[in-house]
């Protein structure tokens, strides 16, 4: 085997790992409970993406690829910062806030007492 | 000299992407949000740096080469602030570790912080 073809057939089974992941990570994406997880599914997607532009640039011999990798890293980096400050500074959700208790008391006591 | 560094690049391509994948396993499988931020945030960059180590070996051209290296020293130094942001983020707004947590050092945290 000479060694292009090994770096090819490298190349090959990088991608079908990687795109592997992204299902891994897109499941965890769907499925996570709560905010927090799918942020952590949304990074390590940000990282792959990384991985697969990285693996395209060698596949097709574009160098500029590199630049555009090195660019979703600053990228991913800002919007996981962004995202863990939404997750600190949103409201609490609707039924958890006292007054706004729909489902355990009627909405005519509730204006009666508003008023 | 071609053949060397396009076997070196290879072999780095699959430990990459093992790694990549491992993360999103772990990501997949794992009980709670800091144990999953835990797999995602360490495996991950590792997983991403080695593939942007083979294209520096395999582009043989100084400038790709240099900008493929300060890929991987951006991912190794923002990785863990993202994920220290995150978690502590995680943890003030009462996302709950798992009962398998022995040590949690910020448990008289959450309410002077909230």
């Amino acid at each position: 085997m000479n060694s292009a073809l090994f770096l090819e057939v490298c190349e090959d089974s990088a991608l079908v790992l990687l795109a592997l992941a992204v299902v891994f990570a897109l499941a965890r994406l769907i499925k996570g409970p709560g905010l927090a997880d799918r942020i952590v599914a949304l990074d390590l997607l940000t990282t792959l993406a990384i991985s697969l532009i990285g693996v395209t640039a060698m596949r097709v011999g574009v160098s500029l690829l590199v630049d555009i990798a090195v660019a979703l890293c600053l990228v991913g980096f800002v919007s996981t910062v962004a995202l863990a400050r939404f997750l600190l500074l949103r409201q609490p959700e609707l039924p958890a806030r006292p007054g706004r208790d729909d489902s355990t008391r009627p909405p005519v006591s509730r204006t009666v007492r508003n008023d | 000299m071609l053949e060397l560094t396009n076997y070196i690049s290879g072999v780095f391509l699959i430990v990459g992407a093992i790694f990549s994948l491992t993360a999103t396993i772990g990501v997949l499988r794992f009980p709670d949000v800091y144990t999953r931020l835990h797999a995602a945030a360490k495996a991950g960059p590792v997983g991403a740096g080695f593939v942007l180590l083979a294209v520096a070996i395999a582009a043989l051209d100084p400038a790709t080469a240099l900008r493929a290296i300060i890929g991987i020293l951006f991912l190794i130094l923002t990785a863990p602030v993202a994920a220290h942001l995150l978690a502590r983020a995680a943890y003030l707004v009462g996302v709950a570790p798992d009962t398998l947590t022995k040590i949690n050092d910020l448990e008289n945290e959450r309410l002077s912080a909230g």
